[in-house]
């Protein structure tokens, strides 16, 4: 997978090297903050909580046993979104189907599950991006 | 008007938020070393289980309904309780961090309906958070609090309650016992009993001037407050604490990290020398700070610290809280507008838990820390100059839940079904 990252507001730090120490270094003018995956990857910080994934439910969405899952909280679900739900007192990851009452796994192995009471009331977040470590 | 937002059950609920299998049931979480129960889930009280009773005396019967016991997981608490107070921020830039699980919103220059902003802001914690809260909204800040607890009280109310037209109140104000207002203790329930003072009614009908000269100027105070005159403002509390908050918004923004430490560092030594006036040491401090109070594009960052031992000694504490600032909450670029410490997790300096496996806090430590509290009395201040590091600690304790917010290794795990 590609990224693309596009410098958002370019906010130079001043002149950073000491001129009485000789040459001021060339890249003094470029210096930016470091990229911040938490800027990235967080929009409401006290909304957003971490899990972990587990098994292969939802490989079709590209969510593998033990990545971690990033969820926030002060999102609205809507259908298609990727969401954590507790069901019978158990945390899971499906997608949202709003309109069917269901939630959907991304793997043909498993079946959907389908929701009698109010559905909405069982989201505990929508997940807005995962991490897999290689290594 | 102020608003007083508490978290219902907080330490039952935060262990209920990441136990799924455990929301409607019988929680009770217990104090430092398992000694007694501090917090008990709704369900927990309408079995009847007593508060602030030993757990050992009580291990038959909890085992008897099924009740799940927890540990005290400070470092969870103090993560959960940073988010709902941040997401406080949003409602009111005034807020006064009253203890880890409830906070006075200063409600003046909001112009809006009242019990919808109310209702909102309990739904909006519930919702971001995941925690449920109460919000009492009244002129005073004693009549905020007792809104707080007809709020949780009455099923009419469904967690929020505003008290605005007091007389409208008196009939209610009847039926409630004086001990439920804000600063009167067992104590002074049992003075007041003499002068046939039995309710919240009762007592705001007192004439106040008089129970100055009787008692004191704080019941004078509290019964004005229950009369809608403002005497109590933010950042001001008449009572001992279980936690103790030093938090300021800045008047002007903090962009330097050696500003901020230097803030931190303030807020470490007001809260150590609160701390030993109530003879208390502390184990476990959360240290944040934070940028506008905005939700959308809203800067936080929150640090839970363990003490070795149990310390009274400002130097610890700011060194902890200093390090806690430079490694993990500043953040260049970021134009900061509120920090503080909260010391989450206290106890009596006297007698002194010993741990065999951690030192106790120094004996010289202990009297340079009196001859400074005694200089600052008398001369006006010493200030600490920046310390090393201290190490963090992670505590041991039976029943804990994991630290599901604040260590990789502890993350709740989802269920492949």
């Amino acid at each position: 997978m590609l990224i693309f990252i596009t410098p958002s507001t370019t906010e130079f730090k001043l002149f950073n090297s000491k001129v009485s120490a000789g040459f001021p270094s060339p890249a003094d003018d470029y210096i930016e903050e470091s990229l911040s995956l938490d800027e990235l990857l967080i929009k409401h910080p006290s909304a957003t909580y971490m899990v972990k994934a587990q098994g292969n439910s939802m490989i079709g969405a590209g969510i593998y046993d033990g990545d971690i899952l990033i969820i926030d909280r002060a999102l609205t679900a809507t259908t298609g979104d990727i969401v954590i739900a507790s069901i019978d007192g158990e945390f899971t990851c499906k997608y949202l189907d709003l309109e069917a009452k269901e939630l959907r796994p991304a793997n043909p192995r498993y079946s959907a599950i389908k929701i009698k009471e109010d559905i909405e009331l069982l989201i505990e977040g929508v997940v807005t991006s995962s991490m897999r470590m290689h290594r | 008007m102020y608003a007083l937002v508490d978290v219902n059950s907080f330490f039952a609920s935060c262990e209920q938020l990441f136990r799924p299998d455990l929301r409607g049931k019988p929680v009770v979480v217990l104090s430092n070393n398992d000694g007694c129960i501090v917090a008990r889930s709704k369900e927990a009280k309408a079995l009847g289980i007593p508060d602030l009773e030993p757990y050992f005396k009580l291990k038959p019967l909890l085992e008897k309904y099924g009740v799940y016991v927890f540990s005290s997981n400070y470092e969870l608490y103090g993560d959960l309780s940073k988010r709902v107070m941040t997401t406080l921020e949003s409602f009111s830039p005034d807020l006064e961090i009253y203890s880890i699980d409830e906070a006075f919103l200063s409600l003046a220059g909001i112009n809006k309906h009242l019990p919808s902003y109310g209702r909102e802001i309990r739904s909006t914690v519930l919702k971001h958070v995941g925690l449920p809260v109460g919000v009492g909204i009244a002129p005073t800040k004693t009549l905020a609090k007792l809104a707080s607890h007809i709020a949780k009280k009455s099923a009419k109310c469904d967690y929020v309650c505003v008290i605005d037209d007091i007389p409208k109140w008196h009939a209610v104000f009847k039926k409630i016992p004086v001990n439920n207002v804000w600063g009167i203790g067992r104590r002074l329930s049992a003075h007041l009993a003499n002068l046939q003072v039995y309710s919240v009614y009762d007592l705001m009908k007192l004439d106040s001037r008089l129970m100055r000269k009787r008692f004191s100027v704080n019941l004078a105070r509290t019964i004005d407050e229950l009369n809608g005159i403002k005497c109590f403002i933010l950042e001001q509390s008449p009572e001992a604490k279980k936690q103790i908050y030093s938090t300021r918004s800045f008047g002007q923004k903090i962009i330097h990290c050696h500003d901020l430490e230097q803030s931190v560092s303030q807020y470490a030594t007001r809260a150590c020398e609160k701390l030993r006036q109530q003879n208390h040491l502390v184990k476990t401090m959360v240290v944040f700070a934070s940028a506008p109070h905005f939700i959308e594009a809203s800067y936080s960052r929150s640090l839970t610290i363990s003490f070795p031992a149990p310390t009274n000694d400002t130097r610890v504490v700011i060194s902890a809280a200093r390090q806690g600032i430079r490694d993990v909450i500043y953040k260049e670029g970021v134009k900061f507008a509120r920090a503080g410490v909260g010391l989450i997790e206290l106890s009596p300096e006297r007698p002194e838990q010993l741990d065999a496996f951690t030192p106790a806090q120094a004996l010289k430590s202990k009297s340079l820390m009196r001859v400074v509290d005694k200089i600052n009395k008398s001369h006006g201040p010493i200030f600490y100059a920046s310390q090393g590091i201290e190490q963090q600690w992670k505590m041991t304790r039976a029943l804990k839940s994991p630290s599901y917010t604040t260590k990789w290794r502890d993350l709740p795990v989802l269920v492949d079904r």
